[in-house]
């Protein structure tokens, strides 16, 4: 295997050392040479039979999947950019004054809808002339009773079990609605035909559009604390695709070392064999790079079908921007030979064999301590920032953060070593893997440290946005019992009739009427309005103690602590109903006196979970003109034994009136800036400990190759094939099990720190390490489940036969 | 080398003049050392008187050398019996091996089976050279040493011509 | 066929990787105590040999008897377990653990049986004095010279006690003054434990230290004291 390099090598290393003391032309040639060198390399890494071409795919298809990752990250920006895009697109103007009837507007009334949890986009359309607008992704107006829908809606229409959803949504399909209209491929959406929605002209839900366009919303600055989140984000995701795509460059490294011996052998001199290493791993990730664009091209059609999250998207949207991705294309292949030159310092190669650095000098703990505690000086001046309004120094957060998950990766050989060499040797398979992580430490912490840096990024997130949730996720304080619904009424829709038909639905158990306004002495003074509550006396006694109620009879709540506007509470004092407040442009006044002697009740929980303030009135002693200035709401309790009990209300509430809005109190409303951030970090996270999961395996695969022999002349004096599998979980358990030890510890701190940097209480949750941790056993176990039958194929005796 | 087992073997394919029966020998054995006439015919003589060949006819003319030869039941049986008797392992073995071979090859005899005795034979002596080699002092190590050596080129040589066997008789026979 | 007091006898096997034939019809039979080598040019199907009568690659067709056991009746547990338990294994390279010591390797076998690790050691201890290796205990693999290698091998492989040792070119990758020394101890050591020995070998000096040769030619055995 040595003839072809010796013709090729031996002349340019034999006069380089003849005519060195007269070489003062040498930068030519020498550029020359090197060049000579590197193309020697690339030769060597294409050329070399079979095995070598396995090595050179097994590194392009590491390196590619990483770049893939890469370019998939400088891509989310724009995705986001052309999701939001799209929807303003849609939405419609939502600031300033409604333009007022004509042949160019539209009526557009929110028909949203939820069906088993997957939230469906309705709007019913009644164009209000010739020139009205159409919807993007609309090519014409869809006829009352006809309706567009997206492909997806079309799909889960057409489902089998959706017969629930059909008779929700009865209008014949006529069209689909296009790409524009939609932002991702699985979104569900439809466009009803509208009629008569002038009626219902007063409330949020049907509004007048001359266009659907929303100007460009208004540019806001960050909130420091969702600046610091999304950039720990990116560093914890990014950071193992880094240490991955390191490792991907090192496929093949002992067999490459071999051959580099053999140049040596024909007289090529150390610096030559490391250039043509470096050329080598040059087209490696060369070759990677190609594979990444390729990955990132299947993977942008295929993320047109996948939804994760609830979040889907078009392949379109994935565009990567230009600057970063020609980062990415400079940066790879140079980390590629650095990490390559790296490598090699630690090792002499010599004519007859490769010579690590006979004992490597023991490793030592203080400068490995010094990263994670440089990352933790970096950030400790900004903590408590994160209210007050201040702001992070966004160079310290991202080097505080990479220094102590760089730390890890650091500290990480440094602790495999020392555990490893205090093991004893117990059963066999114990004993194998131990010895061999004994001798190769290094190797096994390397491939560990991705999981770990990714494991240690996650637990520090998740800490980070528990804690911070609960400053930015309203409160509703609702009672969790999962069966209960509240139906909002438009205001023209008879709410009495909407309730009795509603409480005659199957599967609904109690269902109670009030409606919502507010009273107050004049139009101009906002401030000093008060809660109307109005209903009859039974549905009063869900929000108030009531001792005693007549119809007729009106009551004022004692607000918390009793502090009550009371001065608006006196008898006799003339208050206007104002609907101005509700949100609409106009409405009627209406007057209403404060009746003598109004008793003073004590709140209690409604069933939305909040104590009510303000005025109770029951519906007799409601003036019949300011009806129409109350929004009607109905909170209904399900019987939990009938299934699908939420469908079957959502269907008769959809009979009763298209713009009857039924809300779920189940889970908790985050911030949406929070889900999508915690979105894309699962999403993330999911790849990042994918991705490792392969580049462990193709490690484990190379390593159990190149052992092929001794695996067969093992089974052959009666070794039993578990004691071999699991020497194989052993050696990949130990090291990564140290790893999300660690990897724990330090996750913590950071989460910690962050916290305090965002002034949050420091609260643990455990359930997330255990989360996280145990992701990352998964893998592990994962990696040696697929390892095991090629193990077991490699056990076979083929391995003994001499060819 | 035996001359008269040779040319015994060489009678086998059919009765010879005596001048024949040694530009035969000559072509395939002789290489290096051609026969003389007289030794042919002292050779014919003992064989003759020992009853492994007969005269078969004589030709018109005046001389010896007219005489035709031919090979006898008991003379048949005796080649068979040289060539099956392995040789005692010796040095420089190889021309007699080679005789043995090749007149396998000429009388249509299986000569790998005479190759493999042969074998054995060698082993046999390796064997105990071997035990007395593991069981002596130095002195008789460096002995046994040089006579393996010897016997393990001749082995080789051997296994070299087992090998070829096909290729030798077809270049043989032709 | 089967000679009276056999260990181990195999008849008319048959084995092909792919289209060529490794084994056409061999014969084999061993007696307890016995060495004996199987020659033969290379690719002739002498290793499948080896590999068949250790039971490590099922042949195609034929039997196999050990001590009076049909070996293709056994599934693999049993015959690792009887590898495991009276076979040994001695090859040419590369079957050192290189992450074990050396008397870390020599205990291995005994290990695998269930042997606590200080006495396995203890038991590999003497044998590698018996193979004069016992100044590498601490070493590893990677820190010793081939034939050195080759001894620490040859005590792992009798640790056990076996009754057969399989040897396939033991001394293939050494000089001959080291081949020697190898097959010297090994067949010492086999002799005194009364281990049969099957010596897969194409050099004749190491061929000679056996009692018998059986010489395979395109995969058909050929016992050449029978054929005297």
């Amino acid at each position: 295997m040595s003839t072809r390099p010796s013709t090729a090598v031996a002349p340019p290393g034999v006069p380089s050392k003849l005519d060195a003391p007269e070489d003062s032309r040498h930068d030519a040639p020498m550029l020359r040479q090197w060049s000579r060198e590197l193309a020697m390399g690339v030769k060597f890494a294409f050329s070399g039979g079979r095995e070598g071409w396995v090595r050179v795919l097994l590194t392009g298809v590491g390196v590619g999947l990483g770049v893939a990752l890469l370019l998939l990250a400088t891509a989310v920006p724009n995705a986001m950019q052309a999701r939001s895009d799209r929807e303003y697109a849609r939405m419609g103007p939502q600031f300033g004054s409604e333009p007022a009837k004509s042949d160019n507007t539209v009526l557009v009334a929110n028909v949203d809808t939820e069906f088993r949890g997957s939230e469906i986009r309705g709007r019913e359309l009644e164009p209000e002339g010739l020139r009205a607008p159409l919807p993007p992704g609309g090519r014409k107006f869809p006829a009352p009773g006809e309706m567009l829908v997206s492909p997806a809606l079309k799909e889960l229409l057409a489902a089998e079990g959706s017969a629930l959803l059909r008779e929700r949504l009865p209008d014949r399909v006529t069209g689909t609605i296009g790409e524009s209209g939609l932002i991702g491929s699985a979104e569900l959406a439809f466009y009803a035909g509208g009629q008569n929605l002038a009626e219902y002209d007063t409330g949020s839900n049907v509004r007048r559009f001359a266009t659907f366009q929303e100007d460009q919303a208004p540019s806001k600055e960050m909130d420091p604390v969702l600046l610091l989140l999304v950039l720990t984000v990116f560093i914890v995701l990014l950071m193992p695709v880094g240490v991955f795509i390191a490792a991907a460059v090192r496929f093949g490294g002992e067999r490459r070392d071999r051959r580099l011996a053999a140049l040596r052998l024909v007289g090529a001199d150390g610096r030559m064999t490391r250039r043509i290493a470096a050329g080598e791993a040059l087209s490696g990730a060369v070759l990677g790079l190609l594979f990444g664009t390729g990955f990132f091209l299947i993977g942008r059609q295929i993320a047109g079908y996948v939804q994760l999250f609830g979040i889907s998207l078009f392949p379109s949207y994935l565009n990567p921007t230009p600057p970063l991705a020609l980062l990415v294309v400079v940066a790879v292949p140079a980390a590629a030979v650095v990490v390559t030159l790296l490598a090699l310092r630690g090792v002499i190669i010599e004519p007859l064999g490769v010579v690590r650095t006979a004992r490597p000098a023991r490793r030592r703990l203080w400068w490995r301590l010094l990263l994670p505690l440089g990352g933790l000086g970096l950030l400790a001046p900004m903590i408590g920032k994160g209210t007050e309004n201040g702001h992070f120094n966004e160079y310290m957060v991202t080097g505080g953060v990479v220094l102590l998950l760089v730390g890890i990766t650091a500290l990480l050989p440094w602790v495999v070593e020392a555990v490893v060499a205090r093991l004893n040797p117990g059963p066999v398979s114990w004993q194998l893997a131990v010895r061999r992580l004994q001798l190769s430490s290094g190797t096994a912490a390397r491939s560990v440290n991705g999981i770990t840096v990714a494991v240690a990024g996650a637990i520090a997130l998740h800490m980070l946005f528990a804690g911070v949730q609960s400053d930015y996720t309203k409160s509703p304080g609702q009672d969790h019992s999962p069966a209960r619904l509240n139906a909002s009424v438009p205001k023209n829709v008879s709410l009495a009739d909407a309730r009795r038909k509603l409480a005659g639905t199957r599967g609904v158990r109690h269902a109670v009427a009030l409606s919502d306004g507010t009273i107050g002495v004049s139009k101009r003074e906002p401030e000093t309005s008060m809660r109307l509550t109005v209903g009859d006396c039974a549905a009063l006694r869900e929000v108030a103690k009531l001792p005693s109620c007549r119809e007729g009879e009106a009551f004022v709540l004692q607000g918390r602590g009793g502090s009550v506007a009371p001065e608006l509470a006196e008898s006799g004092r003339r208050l206007s109903i104002d609907p101005t407040y509700e949100g609409s442009e106009e409405g009627t006044k209406t007057v209403w006196t404060v009746p003598r002697g109004i008793k003073q009740v004590t709140p209690r929980m409604d069933p939305t979970g909040w104590e009510r303030t303000g005025f109770l009135i029951t519906t007799k002693a409601l003036p019949a003109a300011a009806v129409s200035s109350l929004s009607g709401q109905i909170y209904l309790t399900l019987d939990p034994s009938v299934p699908e009990g939420h469908e079957i209300v959502r269907n008769a509430a959809a009979q009763i009136h298209p713009l009857v809005n039924i809300t779920t109190y189940e889970s908790s409303q985050r911030s949406n800036s929070y889900d999508s951030i915690q979105r894309g970090l699962s999403v993330g996270a999911a790849c990042v400990l994918a991705l490792i999961g392969a580049s462990l395996l193709v490690a484990q695969l190379e390593q159990l190759r190149e052992r092929k022999k001794l695996l067969s002349a093992l089974v052959a004096f009666g070794t039993r094939r578990r004691t071999l599998c699991l020497s194989v979980l052993w050696q990949t358990a130990i090291p990564v099990a140290l790893g999300l030890a660690l990897a724990a510890a330090l996750g913590l701190t950071l989460g910690a720190v962050l916290l305090k940097m965002a002034d949050t209480t420091v609260a643990v949750g455990w359930t997330n390490v255990l989360t996280m941790t145990g992701a990352g056993a998964v893998v592990v176990l994962a990696v040696t489940a697929l390892s095991i039958p090629p193990l077991l194929k490699l056990m076979r005796p083929d391995g003994l036969r001499t060819e | 080398m035996s001359i008269p087992h040779t040319l015994l073997g060489l009678l086998e394919s059919g009765p010879r003049h005596g001048y024949n029966l040694k530009r035969a020998f000559d072509e395939k054995f002789g290489h290096d050392r051609p026969l003389h006439y007289g030794q042919v015919y002292s050779t014919m003589s003992r064989l003759l008187k020992n009853g492994l060949v007969e005269v078969d006819g004589i030709e018109a003319g005046a001389g010896p050398e007219r005489k035709r030869y031919a090979i006898t039941e008991a003379g048949v049986t005796d080649v068979q019996r040289w060539l099956a008797t392995p040789e005692k392992p010796e040095p420089y073995l190889q021309s007699t091996l080679y005789t043995k071979v090749l007149l396998a090859l000429l009388t249509h005899r299986d000569a790998s089976e005479i190759l493999d005795t042969q074998r054995s034979e060698h082993l046999r002596m390796m064997r105990i050279l071997t035990d007395r080699k593991r069981k002596g002092d130095l002195a008789d190590q460096l002995i046994c040493d040089h006579a393996l050596l010897h016997l393990e080129a001749d082995l080789r040589w051997l296994e070299l011509t087992a090998a070829r066997l096909g290729k030798l008789a077809e270049t043989v026979t032709r | 066929m089967t000679p009276a007091g056999s260990l181990l006898v195999a008849h008319d096997l048959y084995k092909a990787y792919g289209p060529t034939n490794a084994l056409d019809g061999a014969e084999f039979s061993i007696h307890p105590g016995e060495v004996v080598a199987i020659m033969g040019p290379s690719g002739s199907g002498k290793s499948t040999l080896l590999h068949c009568l250790a039971g490590i690659v099922t042949p195609d067709s034929g039997s196999i008897l050990y001590n009076g056991h049909e070996m293709e009746t056994m599934n693999d547990s049993q015959r690792s377990a009887l590898r495991r338990s009276q076979f040994g294994f001695v090859f040419q390279f590369g079957q050192l653990v290189p992450e074990l010591t050396c008397v870390e390797n020599v205990a291995l076998p005994l290990r695998l049986n269930g042997t606590s690790r200080k006495e396995a050691e203890r038991t590999a201890l003497a044998w590698m004095e018996r193979l004069e290796v016992d100044d590498l205990k601490g070493k590893r693999p990677g820190e010793v010279s081939g034939g050195q290698g080759q001894r620490v091998a040859v005590a792992r492989a009798l640790v056990t006690g076996p009754r057969v040792l399989f040897a396939d070119e033991p001394t293939g990758a050494l000089d001959s003054l080291n081949g020697e020394r190898v097959m010297g101890l090994l067949a010492d050591a086999a002799r005194s434990a009364n281990t049969a020995v099957v010596l897969v070998t194409h050099e004749t000096r190491v061929a000679a230290y056996s009692d018998r040769e059986i010489v395979v030619r395109d995969g058909k055995s050929r016992d050449m004291e029978r054929a005297v």
